[in-house]
């Protein structure tokens, strides 16, 4: 059987989901993306250079027509600057869905939930497929998607840390309350922690630096690829329960 | 006509719209988002909207995120 992610009638060809940020050139980035096999792609809204006219975009590198852009409200600590940079990113043109980011503190770049509801409450009515950037709390989860959050996006660890999945407890608990998607962003470090968020059943994972910041960008991209393949095999085949003494593999019939 | 375009003021404009405004600064209309005094302008009316002296304009495109 098909096993698709289907998020708001968009059906995703991978559930391996990719930032653009931090790469040495966009050449990096498109070979990292392509090797990915990534088809949702996030990027950031920023002022244009107006001085140097010569200076190359980043979606000459990254076909809209071929990749799914998903803008994001970085950088933003307040619902009014989250609610600004989201409409823009709209009225650029190459696509409804916002990845939300109420940042509480410059730190840990942890969400300010509570600004991060109101602006999800706001776009989604506004007719935004929006994805939540949030902390890994089922409770905030629930009032997210009540807020008309397309999916949710809890984080396994602060953004660009590595540090893995710190709370897979919660992620089930949320995996459980939600009945919609749920998508991994930001803290994975390599390519098992990517395994362990789909073997727990997350539909996706989001992430940026893992691969940006790998010593071969390229080589990560793949591994990241595979991850999420295996991942979701994984959960799917169902594990065995984990026991603590052993079970013998091999049949004592026959035996001398 | 005087503008304050992406946080700096620019002097001497000759254009009355957006779309005048894009060209005389060889931009591209396609990938980029406009916001004028606050409210954004919606693709539609980039041929249409008249500037006024004074005005502050932002014009984002999408760069690398994560």
């Amino acid at each position: 059987m098909e096993d698709r992610l289907i998020i708001k009638g968009i059906e995703f060809k991978s559930r391996l989901w990719v930032g653009t940020g931090k790469y040495k050139d966009f050449e990096e980035t498109r070979r990292a993306i392509e090797a990915s096999g990534a088809d949702v792609v996030t990027v950031a809204v920023r002022r244009t250079n107006i001085t140097d006219r010569k200076s190359e975009n980043l979606l000459d590198y990254i076909d809209p027509n071929k990749y799914k852009i998903l803008p994001n409200t970085a950088g933003c600590y307040t619902v009014q600057d989250a609610l600004r940079y989201s409409r823009l990113a709209r009225e650029a043109g190459v696509s409804d869905m916002i990845k939300i980011e109420v940042i509480g503190d410059e730190k840990t770049l942890f969400p300010d939930v509570i600004g991060l509801l109101e602006a999800t409450e706001i776009l989604a009515k506004e007719g935004f497929i929006v994805f939540p950037y949030t902390n890994d709390d089922p409770i905030m989860a629930k009032r997210l998607l009540d807020a008309g959050a397309a999916a949710v996006m809890p984080l396994a660890a602060p953004i660009g840390s590595g540090l893995g999945i710190r709370n897979p407890y919660n992620l089930k608990i949320i995996l459980e309350t939600i009945k919609l998607p749920v998508i991994v962003d930001a803290g994975v470090g390599t390519a098992s922690d990517v395994a362990i968020a789909m073997e727990l059943g997350c539909d996706a994972v989001l992430l940026n630096t893992a691969i940006a910041g790998a010593k071969d960008p390229i080589a990560m991209a793949e591994a990241m690829k595979h991850a999420v393949i295996a991942g979701r095999l994984a959960y799917k085949a169902g594990r065995i329960p984990k026991k603590l003494y052993a079970t013998a593999s091999t049949t004592f019939e026959g035996m001398l | 006509m005087r503008l304050k375009i992406n946080g700096e003021n620019i002097d001497n404009l000759r254009a009355a719209t957006i779309k005048e405004l894009l060209g005389e600064l060889k931009i591209e209309t396609g990938r980029v988002a406009v916001e004028v005094n606050l409210a954004v302008v919606k693709k539609a009316d980039f041929e249409t909207f008249r500037l006024k002296d004074g005005d502050v304009v932002e014009i984002v495109n999408f760069v690398g995120g994560g």
